[in-house]
């Protein structure tokens, strides 16, 4: 066991285990796109970036790619971690502006502007699908090609592949492949109604209850992390 | 057989080749390196070789071809031993008078002697050379003085002591230690402490162990591994085989571009004959130890030099980056602790372990130990390879040596560690050049590029270009890194086309810090420098742009207008004809430039003779 300090608290976390599988074993919650806990870390949505101070200095680390140590003391939402995520989260929705998930994250996470001309994409290039392929699926019949903005997910020589076998994990698993956000706004713009519109249930019952898979914005708001 | 089993029979060797060599013999020594290469130093080469031949001569001359001096700009270059007479921009037809004047007769040439641009004076010898005076060479002292394809020559100015020495008198702590003591730190870019990695790479349990020598040079400014390679190959060989040694690692690799042929070329040569004389194979110098390099040829990405993209490439996966939290040395090339090093801290090893460590903890400054090596280009009347102690100012190397700005223009900046560092400003010309000052000052050291820029320069469109780079080398597995650097581009591009808001300095602050902080690798993390350091220096010239819609060093195409000075305008009609939009009219005695048809190529004002054509 390795004794460390998230947020202040002095919390246990098993040696091997990574910060993210710990904060959230003691319920922080801290924002993922590219990590799924049956699949290898990979470190790319650098949502779950963190502050280290490891007593010599202090850094940022992506949370599901680093280790636990003993003594080390983690902050999981400090301004400048939040700060970091928020803006990120600003690109991906530039690039993506019709996913859903990106969207609630935003409004999780109380971004109300976008500063960037909107694209119109729909990979995030998070790399869950081809992890899923590779080793749950044990296939391997996607990956990705070219270089920064030429950077795709396809099959090889963009030819039917042979070792697909239709299974669908790919789509199961990706964070993005979904129906649109049915906000307010017309689509590719940042919806955010989560956060104009108070749901009644909140203003009745003093939180919300909703029916469908809530992103639990409109308390969020409210709430000041952190 | 060739093998050489101990130290005795090694200096044996270097002794008889010593003694064959006469040092009074007269010599020509030819650049052959990419540079010289480039302006038929190949044909030169021969040609010599043929004249002498030709003309019968009665004393003996050595021809020799070398590797580059690092003065690339004057080549083809050649130096005439044993007096050590330098010509430059040697053509074909010099030749037959080189071999009858020079060569018989011991007359100088005039013509081809090299003319320092601020004193108006010729030079006979290399070293007098301003260039060459200032520096201090030591891990390009033989570039140029020996013929890299013969292991011989390397042997006969000390080679492979160093390896002799390290295995058969001193323990692998005590090379270690050796190399921990001399302050030694990566000449790759970030200024590691060489012997605490090998310390560490030691240390690690593994009966498999790799070292790796980073030759894949990135950065489209710098050359001076390549010159390494090309010219000096056996010391890089050297170094690693010592380190292989120390470290406890059998089988070693480099990794070069395979745009490198000659480098490529040089290195495989030098590997074979290696393996001949049993520097490398098994039981180097009667030793337990047995050790083999090989050669790994990059695609050239300029990710694929970043240490983890560089062993996955070695693995054959795609050149991406991963996150380091576990070290290379600990869990690195096939899993198994690995050892990289760029090429010029491998060929330092060589000299550390034959001076002691004393000796090249002597140079530098407190904390930066030996020397930097940087590929001095831009605005300077002198380009080329520069190799000074650490703490050197940089308007030493940029004015000692460097000989000032071009045609007596005004200094603006200097961009040093390519792509991915800073502009230094006027200001900041005193600054001493070790890792730890440029940090501070918003540059870094990098891989040893320093582009000179003078006042014609546009600090806006200078970030736009690095950033153009950036985006397209950016391996795009991270956002920050991928999304990020695209959006600067983007902005900064608005700015330069004078559609810039006040507000997009701050964001592009604001991107530029968050991309450094929360980028997966190094380059993402050091891709704002310089727009970071830009923005530091020079923002009123962001500002201009964005304000007056005006670019003040009449750079960005969208922000100047080309006009026909009246009075000057002599109507010769040169600037007229190549035109390549007419968009000059010739009514009357002078000419006039019609706005709305120039593309502001600027062929016009090159072809005035008058300077006539101005931008405003
Ligand atoms: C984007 C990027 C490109 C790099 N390119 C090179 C390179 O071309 N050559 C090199 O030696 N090191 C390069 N490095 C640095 C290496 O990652 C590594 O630190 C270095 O090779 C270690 O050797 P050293 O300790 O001898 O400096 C690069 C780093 C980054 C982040
Ligand atoms: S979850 Fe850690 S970087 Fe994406």
């Amino acid at each position: 066991m390795v004794i460390l300090t998230m947020n202040g608290v002095r919390v246990q976390a098993e040696e091997g285990s990574t910060l993210l599988e710990v904060a959230r074993f003691y319920g922080i919650d801290i924002p993922t796109l590219c990590y799924h806990d049956e699949l290898t870390p990979y470190g790319a949505c650098r949502l779950c970036m963190v502050e280290v101070d490891d007593g010599r200095r202090t850094r940022l680390v992506a949370s599901c790619l680093y280790l636990v140590r003993e003594g080390i003391k983690v902050k999981t939402h400090t301004e400048r971690v939040m700060k970091g995520r928020k803006l990120i989260l600003e690109l991906l929705i530039a690039r993506c502006p019709n996913s859903k998930t990106l969207q609630d994250l935003a409004s999780k996470m109380g971004l109300d502007k976008v500063r960037f001309k909107m694209e119109n994409k729909d990979c995030i290039l998070c790399g869950l699908c081809l992890r899923m392929c590779a080793e749950q699926m044990g296939s391997g019949a996607i990956g990705f090609v070219g270089r920064g903005q030429k950077r795709e997910v396809v099959t090889p020589f963009r030819e039917a592949s042979e070792i697909c076998r239709n299974c669908g994990a790919c789509m199961y698993i990706c964070p993005v492949v979904e129906t649109q956000c049915r906000g307010i706004k017309s689509p590719g713009e940042l919806c955010n109604s989560c956060l104009i519109i108070t749901p009644q249930c909140s203003e009745k019952y003093g939180q919300v209850m909703c029916t469908l898979d809530s992103c639990g914005a409109c308390v969020e708001k409210e709430k000041k992390i952190v | 057989m060739k093998k050489i089993r101990t130290p005795q029979g090694l200096e044996a060797l270097q002794n008889s080749l010593l003694q064959r060599r006469d040092s009074n013999k007269s010599c020509v020594r030819v650049c052959i390196g990419t540079g010289c290469r480039a302006r038929g130093s190949v044909v030169v080469a021969e040609a010599f070789r043929n004249e002498i031949k030709k003309q019968n001569l009665e004393i003996p001359i050595d021809t020799k071809q070398t590797g580059c001096h690092g003065f690339c700009e004057s080549g083809p270059v050649i130096v005439i031993g044993p007096r050590e007479i330098f010509y430059q921009r040697v053509k074909l037809r010099d030749v037959p008078e080189i071999v009858s004047k020079t060569l018989l007769n011991g007359e100088i040439i005039d013509r081809l002697l090299y003319v320092d641009p601020t004193t108006g004076q010729k030079v006979l010898y290399e070293h007098e050379v301003p260039f060459y005076e200032k520096q201090r060479r030591q891990i390009l002292a033989n570039n140029g003085r020996i013929d890299p394809t013969d292991i011989l020559d390397y042997i006969a100015v000390g080679g492979y002591q160093a390896l002799a020495k390290a295995i058969t008198t001193m323990s692998c702590d005590e090379i270690i230690g050796t190399v921990e003591k001399s302050g030694l730190r990566g000449l790759g870019g970030a200024g590691f402490p060489t012997g605490r990695k090998w310390r560490v790479c030691h240390k690690v349990p593994g009966d498999v162990k790799f070292v790796i020598g980073n030759g894949d040079e990135g950065d489209p400014g710098a050359f001076s591994d390549r010159s390494l390679m090309e010219a000096n190959p056996h010391s890089i060989l050297e170094g690693m085989i010592i380190g292989a040694y120390a470290i406890g690692a059998n089988q070693g690799y480099l990794y070069v571009r395979a745009e490198y042929p000659l480098a490529l070329k040089h290195l495989q040569i030098a590997i074979d004959q290696a393996r001949e004389y049993g520097f490398l194979g098994s039981k180097i110098f009667s030793s337990g130890f047995d050790f083999d390099i090989k050669i790994i040829q990059g695609g050239g990405a300029f990710v694929c030099g970043e240490s983890s993209a560089l062993v996955a490439s070695i693995e054959g996966k795609v050149g991406e980056p991963r996150a380091k939290y576990i070290h290379t040395v600990e869990r690195g090339l096939w899993n198994e602790p690995t050892n990289l090093n760029n090429v010029k801290t491998w060929a330092s090893v060589p000299l550390i372990i034959n001076n002691g460590a004393d000796w090249y903890a002597k140079i530098g400054t407190e904390k930066s130990k030996g020397t930097a090596i940087f590929s001095l280009v831009g605005k300077v009347n002198n380009t080329g390879l520069v190799e000074v102690p650490m703490g050197t100012q940089l308007k030493e190397i940029i004015y000692d040596i460097g000989g000032g700005i071009l045609e007596g223009k005004k200094f603006k900046a200097v961009q040093t560690g390519g792509p991915s560092g800073g502009c230094i400003p006027e200001e900041l010309l005193d600054l001493s050049v070790d890792f730890e000052r440029l940090t501070e000052a918003g540059s870094m050291m990098g891989s040893g590029g320093m582009i000179v820029m003078d006042e014609d320069t546009c600090m806006v469109d200078v970030a736009r270009y690095f950033l153009d780079f950036l985006q397209y080398e950016s391996c795009g597995k991270c956002v920050p890194c991928r999304e990020g650097i695209k959006r600067m581009l983007e902005i900064v591009t608005n700015i330069a086309a004078g559609r810039g808001k006040k507000e997009d300095m701050d964001l592009l602050q604001e991107l530029a810090e968050t991309i450094k902080d929360f980028s997966l690798c190094g380059l993402g993390k050091t891709a704002p420098n310089t727009v970071l350091s830009t923005l530091r220096y020079f923002r009123e010239e962001y500002e201009t742009h964005v304000r007056d819609k005006k670019c003040p060093a009449g750079i960005c195409k969208d922000l100047i207008e080309y006009f026909i000075l009246e009075d000057k305008c002599t109507g010769c009609g040169a600037c007229l004809k190549l035109c390549p939009q007419q968009a000059i009219d010739a009514y009357g005695l002078t000419h006039t430039i019609d706005p709305a048809k120039c593309i502001k190529c600027g062929i016009c004002r090159d072809a005035c003779s008058f300077e006539a054509i101005m931008v405003k």
